[in-house]
């Protein structure tokens, strides 16, 4: 397969993946500032901060207010996170892959593209109510993953496409829990709030995970909902799950036994995911969730970097990663 | 909707041979459209245009935001043309992509057309798309001009003539195969009961054509088809084509030369290829041969070329016949090669390089096409009846200038065919572009891409100066009977497509 192939192949899933995510970050906190009389205000600051793009949008805006940080988020050309700037580089990336993929997945991720720059023509609906249109773009981004693994080929480009959704997918599972973090747990100890239930609840529904939650721990417990999030082997949203798809993905590229490596994006993402496997939600709690989140989110853009450098041709690790958040 | 208020105006009309008298293959269509309920045209127009739209067939609009994407307008009603003098283009054609690809392999060798006296040499050296790296090789099967289209044209008392060849890299052909496809869905009645000639083999015959070309006896070879990337004005056609075909589509920046073969850089290293389909211009190929400045080629390419390690469709050169002052002179060529008149004549033409023709030109300008000889898709031409007098004025300077680069014609008065304007059909000028591919033997594709001037009484066609496009169905209803067929109850019949 072509570098430049994989590498838009990659790259298109994982800007739909992301684009869907931020729809999620949306949601989830719409709901928790329903559920939040008051403060309102910055409950929204905390939303550019889990994006790590705060210096970006204050440039940009004047105030975390909920008009201005929608904005932002959805429908700002200028932000290359935006969910209209990530679907316009998915619909570039798949042009660039067109012949192969599938048209059906081509004609998705078109209309996928079409829908958010109609709603970007009228963004004082979702000022006032976003969660429908969230919700559409959530169910557009996992219809997108079905048609991709129902039309195309489980082959290489296929894989490569699931590198990027995974990869992206434990990021922003990872930043979903820190929005938790910035907006009312600077401490562990900090717990038991009337709303707490309630929140811990709407973090949950964010990852599409609340009733997987509910079979498998019952009640709510900030430390089981970071453990489910973090650590679930069967959960598809979380982070380790997500971890363990990509590495097998990157082990079916090179037809590397399971346990072993033969380059360095596959050393640094099995390394990644031995150290989950063997450590504990306690252990994460000791250290700070906020600072594993941090560290997680490095470690995956050193992968993305190695990706580049051993796939798609980029010339070395040390060059900028145009697109990497 | 119907014909009742439809004006054929004093022209050819590609329909009707006079009004409400349909022409031999178009009474089904003719009379399918003039069965439907009030708004049922307008109502499969609408979803046609949405399934392009959905298809991202589509261009961006310059000067507007980025939600400003429209599609190639496409006009429902086809144009239709008898299998019988289908026979007689296809014939045609082939006489003529012929006896181009013979004087093209002469050019590059002894040059016995110049020494003859047919074509003076000093308008082969000045052909921008002669291309001296080219002199001396030899192609596999002396085939040069792999993939073409001439542009066809009716005056006004129906007669077909040559405008244009396109040798180079002709574009069009994924619009016929996509318009093909919506047709079926659209009028599959009419469609089943016309016997219309398929056009979806076209990317079967190209492979064919491929794999003909093929140097070495990699088995299958490795075929690619080289685009300049996504911002290329025809990358929809070349990502369409890599799509039907299974072929890799690959950008200069994809490709390396490397022990003298041509390799593309794969997720495991270097592969080498066999077969390069090019819609990269002959100066942007090999930035060490030709253009030093492009990054769309491949350094070191005409050698690996040259050394017979890949293949290249077409071949490299090919421009030299397809410059229109040598289009002046394909009678001739077709003349001297094949002991054959030409089937499809040439429009008459005015070479503003002979003296006498310069005078002529410059002194009927108001009544001229002229044409720059290298320039393609509309541009740099004058339409003397549509211009102005100080437009006229200038092109004259730009004439007396370099008279080598500019060629004249009358004005013809293009056929016309009807268009749906609103809820209205209207007449619009029309050419047509037939694609023929050149492997093992000649093949035309039966049918080709009807384009239109949609702006009232324009006479130019270029999808870059406002034009819009038609399928065009080749029909053989002598095969099938028209009268038995109930249309009403013919609308769930299932296409093929």
């Amino acid at each position: 397969m072509l570098s430049r192939v994989a590498d838009a192949l990659y790259w298109m899933t994982r800007y739909l993946e992301r684009a869907e995510n931020i729809s999620r970050f949306i949601d989830v906190n719409w709901h928790l500032t329903l559920d939040q009389p008051g403060g309102e205000c910055q409950d929204w600051g905390a939303m550019v901060r889990i994006t790590g793009d705060t210096a970006l949008f204050l440039e940009r805006y004047d105030g975390f207010d909920r008009q201005s940080v929608i904005t932002f988020l959805m429908f700002d050309s200028a932000y290359p996170h935006s969910i209209l700037s990530c679907l316009r580089a998915a619909r570039e990336n798949a042009r660039s892959v067109r012949e192969i993929i599938s048209n059906d997945l081509w004609e998705q991720v078109n209309d996928f593209y079409h829908l958010v720059v109609d709603g970007s023509r009228r963004p004082e609906v979702l000022y006032i109510n976003p969660h429908e249109f969230c919700q559409q773009i959530r169910l557009r981004g996992m219809m997108l993953g079905g048609i991709s693994n129902e039309t195309m080929n489980h082959g290489e480009g296929w894989h490569f496409s699931r590198v990027g959704r995974f990869l992206e997918r434990a990021d922003k599972t990872s930043r979903i829990l820190d929005v938790k973090y910035f907006i009312l747990l600077p401490d562990i100890s900090f717990v038991g709030t009337a709303y707490d239930d309630v929140q811990w609840g709407a973090l949950l529904r964010a990852t599409s995970g609340l009733n997987a939650y509910r079979q498998r721990h019952g009640r709510i417990f900030p430390a089981n909902v970071a453990d489910f999030l973090v650590f679930d082997r069967d959960f598809p949203r979380s982070i380790l799950f997500s971890l363990n798809a990509a590495l097998s993905s990157l082990s079916s590229i090179s037809g590397t036994p399971p346990g072993t490596f033969r380059n360095r994006a596959e050393q640094r993402l099995g390394k990644l995911c031995a150290e989950l496997t063997y450590t504990d939600i306690a252990t994460v709690f000791d250290d700070g969730l906020h600072e594993f989140c941090d560290r997680l989110q490095m470690d995956i853009n050193g992968i993305s970097d190695a990706m580049g450098t051993v796939f798609f041709g980029y010339p070395s690790e040390a060059s900028p990663t145009a697109q990497e958040q | 909707m119907n014909f009742a208020h439809y004006d054929m105006g004093p022209f050819y009309d590609e329909m009707f041979a006079a009004p409400g008298e349909a022409r031999a293959g178009t009474g089904l269509l003719y009379r399918k459209i003039e069965s439907l309920p009030p708004g049922e045209l307008e109502r499969r127009q609408g979803a046609a245009e949405k399934a392009l739209f959905d298809m991202g067939i589509t261009f961006n609009v310059y000067g507007h935001s980025e939600a400003t994407e429209k599609i190639w307008p496409f006009d429902l009603v086809p144009r239709i043309v008898h299998v019988d003098e289908w026979q007689h283009v296809e014939t045609g054609l082939k006489q003529r992509i012929q006896a181009l690809n013979l004087f093209i392999d002469d050019i590059y060798h002894d040059q016995k057309i110049v020494k003859d006296g047919v074509v003076p040499r000093e308008l082969i050296t000045t052909a921008e798309g002669f291309l001296e790296p080219c002199v001396g090789l030899s192609p596999p099967r002396g085939v040069w001009c792999h993939i073409s289209g001439s542009d066809l044209v009716r005056d006004q008392d129906g007669r077909l003539f040559v405008l244009e060849d396109n040798l180079r890299c002709p574009s069009g052909v994924s619009y016929v195969i996509a318009n093909r496809r919506l047709m079926k869905r659209t009028f599959p009645e009419v469609f089943a009961a016309s016997n219309v000639q398929p056009v979806e083999l076209y990317p079967a015959r190209l492979l064919d054509m491929l794999y003909a070309i093929a140097p070495s006896k990699n088995e299958p070879p490795l075929l690619t088809l080289l685009t300049p990337g996504v911002y290329n004005s025809a990358y929809f056609e070349h990502s369409f084509l890599a799509h039907e075909t299974g072929i890799e589509l690959v950008e200069g920046r994809d490709l390396v030369v490397q022990d003298g073969d041509v390799c593309m850089r794969t997720t495991k290293g270097l592969q080498k290829i066999d077969v390069i389909y090019r819609r990269l211009n002959d100066d942007f190929l090999d930035p060490q041969v030709f253009r030093p400045d492009s990054l769309l080629g491949v350094p070191g390419l005409m050698a690996a070329y040259r050394a017979g390690r890949v293949a290249i469709a077409n071949a490299p050169g090919t421009g030299v016949a397809d410059d229109k002052v040598i289009y002046a002179f394909v009678e001739a060529i077709i003349k001297y090669y094949l002991d054959q008149e030409a089937i499809i004549p040439n429009v008459p033409t005015y070479l503003c390089w002979r003296p006498q023709d310069l005078t002529y030109v410059l002194e009927n300008l108001p009544r001229l096409v002229v044409k720059a000889a290298n320039e393609s898709g509309g541009y740099g031409m004058l339409v003397g009846p549509a211009a102005t007098r100080a437009e006229c004025d200038a092109f004259a300077t730009k004439i007396k200038a370099a008279p080598r680069n500019f060629i004249a014609q009358p004005t013809l008065s293009l056929s016309r065919a009807p268009v749906i304007v609103d809820d209205l059909f209207e007449g619009r000028h029309v050419d047509l572009r037939p694609f023929i591919l050149y492997g093992e033997d000649i093949f035309v594709l039966p049918g080709g891409l009807t384009r239109v001037a949609l702006k009232k009484g324009s006479l130019v066609v270029n999808s870059s100066q406002g034009g819009g496009s038609k399928d065009t169905w080749v029909v053989n209803p002598a095969d099938r009977p028209e009268t038995p067929i109930q249309m009403e109850n013919m609308d769930h019949v299932k296409s093929s497509c």
